[in-house]
């Protein structure tokens, strides 16, 4: 692949404060990423709940402070940007968050709702009625629904019209957080065809932050798994996928539910419970989990090393179809 | 026996512009000691059904006939609201999509664990160690220790499987559980679903079990009933449903699963189309506007025709495999 990184980010970290009076701490949210984006591409963030991906997503949008790092968006860095020299970079790079009706206003209609960020950016000299049209015929919704408000939409037309907004200023980069979060199937596949026409017909890249593995294999060209705030694992979707190397990955994709009830299940289940924040475990944080763990994980922080376009963070990366130590013996007894 | 018998169900509820009818002549068993799927799209009347059922339905909500049978013995539809209380709790139960909104912010876990014995005539200290060993049940590390904690000190993971204990505890006869993984990823949703399988046959209870994933429907449920606008277009077996399913509606939803798909493809399949407003319902098959195979006698309502085994399809051509199209 051509290497034309719109979005580059380098070992940002995000801080919280947590405590308070004399017991003053931090956790980090975002421990250390890095990675591309090029034009023209959708890369997926998976990972469990609390795994940072929806806080890296907004730190690359500019609405949560970074700690550490670097963010660099169409050879600007943005990350020192303050709030009134950021706004002109929203144009270029917009968000769809989680919820798809309550990050829509419930009093203004579809037609204000999409052609607000005309309004927000001060973009005069268009027919805002016009721009409207546009914008629902681009994303499959009647023109009739410029008059709707936003508790008359279904959860699919309000994923459209958060999709409406998100390209009305035409970015080149558009972050979509959980974009089919609580959509059943079939609307679900709408949604995604629809982001992915819009990505072939108008060239934007891509961000998707989801934990539904199905989806992710089909639309992202490349995937990076979180845990606890840092990539364990990114490369090629089609690879990770069919060869995961690092045990949470290969956790993850092995526990993915599938449609069919005579399916026999080879599951690595992972002992213990994801720890805390505040607390992350010695060395590889993963080693409290995983199956195949060993006495170096437990003080040895594996280094990320990067083989053919594939980012690691294991100090003994899996073969494929490997299948956990303890599991393989008790099959055997 | 059948824990809940569900007959002929027709709610509506009155809006501005005219009755809403969110269920329609919806009839299905939840038997005794089996796990029932319920499938549908939102806003296909999965809550209004567990509002129904529990007698929560909101204030213009009203069943217009039909019946809700509890374990042979209670009429649901028209249970006084004393004895409704009765059941609601010791005998059936729910667990929602979201543990933080079932457990209280500011109440120590154990506490909570306490009050919800009210009931029992248990001692204090008898309570206790009911809530200890039900959290050992769900899996809870440390579970005397984890009484004195607060929600916010546990995973999601955790708060989910507490609010299953807390569900679980008076051993109800039917557990109600509404997308109770939706919130969770890959590796919890698994472990929460075993974790409520081996319970449901450990108490013994009956569990509905709402959600729109198919793969966790697929891997957990005995049985499945698949919802559309508020009707039941089709009911049966796990198998019956995933290998042989007899509605359009239902096998063009099998398709659209993403997980179906073994070639990676950047178009998904969908259903084009849109559920039809339930302030002006068709009079014949609901899902005629958007079905290909539909023909002229689709004007008029589809019977539910009996397939065998249990297995029941609201459309006309269910009977013939070859012309559902069927490509499971």
């Amino acid at each position: 692949m051509s290497s034309d990184p719109i979005l580059k980010v380098e070992d940002v970290q995000v801080s919280f404060p947590v405590g308070g009076f004399g017991r003053r701490n931090s956790i980090l949210g975002v421990a250390g990423v890095s990675f591309e984006v090029n034009r023209g591409e959708t890369f997926a963030l998976v990972g469990e709940s609390g795994s940072g991906k929806t806080t890296l997503a907004r730190a690359v949008n500019g609405l949560q402070e970074i700690s550490a790092g670097s963010i660099t968006f169409e050879d600007q860095r943005i990350d020192e940007l303050d709030p009134r020299a950021m706004k002109p970079v929203r144009k270029r790079m917009s968000m769809m968050f989680q919820d798809p009706v309550g990050s829509l206003s419930p009093r203004m209609t579809v037609g204000d709702l999409v052609t607000e960020p005309f309004r927000i950016h001060g973009i005069e000299g268009r027919n805002l009625r016009d721009e409207a049209e546009r914008l629902l015929t681009l994303v499959g919704l009647p023109t009739s629904f410029d008059s709707r408000f936003p508790h008359q939409l279904s959860g699919g037309q309000a994923r459209r019209v958060g999709v409406a907004r998100a390209i009305a200023l035409d970015p080149a980069l558009i972050i979509a957080d959980e974009p089919t979060a609580g959509l059943d199937v079939s609307v679900q596949g709408e949604v995604l065809n629809l982001l992915n026409d819009l990505r072939e017909r108008l060239g934007l890249a891509m961000v998707i932050i989801t934990h539904n593995l199905h989806v992710v294999h089909h639309v992202a060209d490349r995937t990076a798994v979180m845990y606890l705030g840092r990539f364990v694992e990114a490369g090629e979707t089609e690879e990770v996928f069919s060869a995961p190397q690092h045990p949470y990955t290969a956790a993850l994709l092995s526990a993915n539910p599938e449609p069919d009830p005579d399916k026999t299940h080879d599951r690595i289940t992972l002992p213990a419970e994801v720890p805390s924040l505040l607390a992350r475990p010695s060395g590889c944080e993963f080693h409290t989990r995983c199956p195949w763990a060993q006495s170096q994980c437990s003080f040895d922080a594996p280094e990320r090393h990067v083989t053919d376009e594939r980012v690691i963070a294991c100090h003994f990366p899996l073969a494929p179809g490997a299948r956990p130590p303890e599991q393989k013996e008790s099959v055997l007894s | 026996m059948t824990t809940l018998r569900i007959d002929n169900l027709n709610v509506s509820f009155s809006t501005e512009a005219g009755p809403l009818h969110a269920l329609k002549n919806v009839s299905f068993d939840v038997p005794e000691n089996r796990i029932v799927g319920i499938v549908g799209e939102s806003g296909c009347g999965k809550s209004t059904l567990i509002n129904a059922i529990l007698g929560l339905l909101a204030d213009n909500g009203s069943i217009d006939g039909g019946s809700i049978l509890f374990e042979g013995q209670d009429e649901l539809t028209s249970l006084p609201s004393s004895r409704m209380r009765d059941l609601r709790g010791p005998r059936i139960a729910t667990v929602f999509q979201d543990p933080m909104g079932a457990l209280n912010p500011v109440i120590s876990v154990g506490k909570q664990m306490l009050n919800i014995q009210y009931r029992s005539t248990l001692s204090k200290d008898e309570k206790m160690n009911r809530a200890v060993e039900m959290l050992e049940l769900v899996r809870i590390p440390d579970a005397r220790a984890a009484l004195a904690r607060y929600p916010h000190q546990f995973s999601g993971g955790m708060k989910q499987r507490i609010a299953i204990a807390m569900a679980l505890m008076m051993e109800p006869a039917l557990l109600i559980a509404d997308e109770p993984t939706t919130a969770l990823d890959a590796t919890l949703e698994v472990t929460t679903i075993e974790l409520l399988k081996d319970l449901q046959q450990k108490i013994g209870c009956s569990v509905m079990f709402i959600s729109h994933h198919l793969g966790v429907i697929a891997e957990l449920c005995d049985d499945v009933v698949v919802m559309y606008a508020g009707e039941v277009v089709e009911r049966g077996t796990v198998r019956q449903i995933f290998q042989d399913p007899r509605h359009p509606y239902t096998a063009r939803l099998l398709e659209c699963d993403p997980a179906r798909q073994s070639e990676r493809t950047r178009h998904l399949p969908t259903i084009p189309g849109e559920i039809p407003d339930l302030r002006a319902r068709p009079a014949g098959c609901i899902f005629a506007n958007r079905c290909d195979l539909v023909s002229d006698a689709c004007s008029a309502p589809p019977p539910d025709k009996d397939i065998g085994d249990g297995h029941v399809a609201r459309c006309i051509i269910a009977d013939c495999p070859e012309e559902t199209g069927v490509t499971a």
